[in-house]
């Protein structure tokens, strides 16, 4: 039951992400997105851990899929022009690569990790609790929690900044 | 056998919002009919009792378009997109307790040791969690919507829409935060368990206000309803709708209004409990056996619910009849600079006095008059914060 659920939201997810990348259109990509950030949430739940399946949504979809859509609206750029020559015509191959170099790195590790390091269903099951990971977040992990808590208030700051200096001129 | 009782849940409840739908429909307009002394839909049926179902039989026959610019994949897919949201986000909340172990008591158990409650689809331990992350997708209905239409209303409701969800997402996200960090739960049947004594509108009065006021703007209801403003924007995302496609926007709508009702019950108004329930559960067990007091529990239970979630209803039909729709600017200001700052206040408040003052009791009412105190403040603020050159003019204009 677990792996038919598995092999058909792992395909819904390929699919997703396959079709954001040949999509010509800006908001169809976006949607296909949407679609793979779906599947990647319900594995999260077919890994025990509906906590992670609740912030990939709220977050991923709800939030950064939403602020994506609304530039995309707002700026009317839904379509790719194709009369423009593309300038970064040496990314496509570079970035082929890299994923490439990505793949085989993550098939090497899942390859290598004996199957005895891999924690079954009872153990994960206390993982994903939201106590155990706020508990996680405010001990061993607090220093990087608290960096990444500045980084994004110097982005809020900064776009305050960068507003007010516009206002003046 | 659970698989088949989990389908049963599923359709029941499915069919029975559904309905709910319609009849609200139908309640709205009556209600709203008298507070403008009219008397409303009164001609189907005793009382107009039929008209949702004539209204629907006129939805179907109506012709269904697609406009020949529109983006015809998205426009085809946004009403499933909007409907969807509303209708699993039903999945954790708990309409009352009808155990059919046929124990009356497990439903008063906290650790829910031999509870098989079918009034509750899925008891998660991130219940809460669910319910924001569902809310938070709901956008994409109107978005999309108001996108693939290609009119120029549609599209200035969708931006609308989905500037005013994000930013009201924010309060609600504050006033939920701190209801979980006074009953310390993500999930929903243990924060209904814990109301027993006092509910949750004591300890989160200001609390309960933000989410009031936030989830009225997160399901763009009146006063908040830009969205769809008819007199400036001709309807809003569904102007190039018609047919079933804008019968099922208008089905979503009301539908995420009886949801918004029903959290806002589960979380500040003790969900199904109400007092002496207990004692009625202990008594029917003891009249008449366990399965006559489960079942009787369960009714009564699923009846406090339903009478509670009616008030709210109620209520935003009655918010709908006395105010005005508010200015765009008004709305992003009344968001980010009242709401969120009052949110986020109110989770330091209630930090600081769950930790400070011993005892849930005392606790609570201790908090109960912070937030007044608060909220009278921020009243008194809101009031002179005007800028001085607008009431000066305002005055010149009325000499």
């Amino acid at each position: 039951m677990d792996l038919i659920l598995f092999i058909i939201t792992g395909a819904i997810a390929l699919i997703g992400a396959g079709a954001m990348l040949i999509s010509r259109n800006a908001v169809h990509s976006a949607l296909f997105l949407l679609m793979n950030f779906g599947a990647i949430a319900v594995l999260f739940l077919l890994l025990q851990s509906p906590f992670l399946f609740t912030i990939q949504l709220t977050v991923y979809a709800g939030a950064i899929m939403v602020l994506f859509l609304f530039v995309v609206m707002l700026l009317g750029a839904e379509q790719v022009e194709n009369a423009t020559p593309d300038r970064l015509a040496w990314s496509r191959p570079l970035a082929m690569a890299l994923g490439l170099a990505l793949l085989a790195v993550a098939g090497v590790v899942a390859l290598r990790t004996p199957s005895a390091a891999v924690p079954d269903s009872a153990q994960a099951l206390g993982f994903g609790e939201p106590s155990q990971l706020g508990k996680l977040l405010f001990t061993d992990y607090l220093l990087p929690f608290e960096i990444t808590g500045v980084i994004l208030l110097v982005a809020v700051i900064g776009v305050v900044v960068l507003n007010q200096r516009g206002r003046k001129l | 056998m659970d698989l088949l009782i989990l389908v049963i849940q599923c359709f029941v409840i499915t069919l029975a919002v559904t309905g709910g739908f319609a009849y609200l429909t139908l309640f709205e307009r009556r209600v709203l009919a008298r507070l403008q002394n009219r008397v409303g839909p009164n001609r189907a049926g005793p009382n107009g009792f039929l008209q949702p179902i004539a209204d629907a039989v006129k939805l179907f026959f109506k012709e269904d378009i697609v406009p020949s610019r529109a983006d015809k994949w998205v426009y085809l897919v946004a009403p499933a997109m909007a409907v969807i949201p509303a209708l699993i986000i039903w999945a954790v909340i708990p309409f009352g307790c009808l155990n059919i172990n046929w124990d009356y008591a497990a439903c008063f158990n906290q650790s829910g040791a031999g509870l098989h409650n079918i009034l509750q689809i899925a008891d998660i331990d991130v219940g809460v969690l669910y319910l924001l992350a569902i809310t938070s997708i709901g956008v994409y209905g109107i978005t999309l919507a108001g996108w693939a239409s290609n009119s120029k209303y549609s599209m200035l409701g969708s931006i609308r829409s989905s500037a005013q969800l994000i930013s009201y997402e924010l309060a609600l996200g504050c006033a939920v935060l701190s209801v979980v960090m006074t009953y310390g739960t993500f999930s929903t049947r243990l924060i209904v368990l814990q109301q027993g004594g006092l509910w949750g509108v004591v300890p989160q009065i200001l609390g309960f206000s933000l989410f009031l006021v936030a989830s009225t703007a997160e399901v763009v209801r009146a006063p908040f309803d830009l969205v769809e403003a008819e007199q400036e924007l001709a309807g809003g995302y569904t102007t190039e709708y018609g047919s079933m496609k804008f019968a099922l926007f208008f089905m979503a709508e009301y539908i995420k209004l009886i949801a918004v009702s029903a959290i806002a019950v589960t979380f500040f108004f003790g969900g199904w409990r109400f007092p002496g329930l207990e004692t009625l559960g202990r008594g029917m067990t003891e009249l008449a056996g366990p399965v006559v007091g489960a079942l009787v529990m369960g009714i009564v239970s699923l009846a406090a619910f339903l009478l509670k979630v009616l008030f709210f209803l109620f209520l935003s039909v009655w918010v709908r009849a006395s105010w005005p729709r508010m200015r765009y600017d008004r709305l992003m200001t009344f968001g980010w600079k009242w709401l969120l700052p009052l949110g986020l206040l109110n989770i330091v408040y209630t930090a600081v006095v769950f930790v400070l003052v011993p005892g849930q009791a005392v606790a609570s009412v201790v908090l109960c008059g912070v937030g007044l105190i608060t909220m009278g403040v921020a009243a008194g603020l809101s009031r002179s914060a005007r800028p001085a050159g607008i009431v000066k003019a305002a005055r010149v204009s009325g000499d």
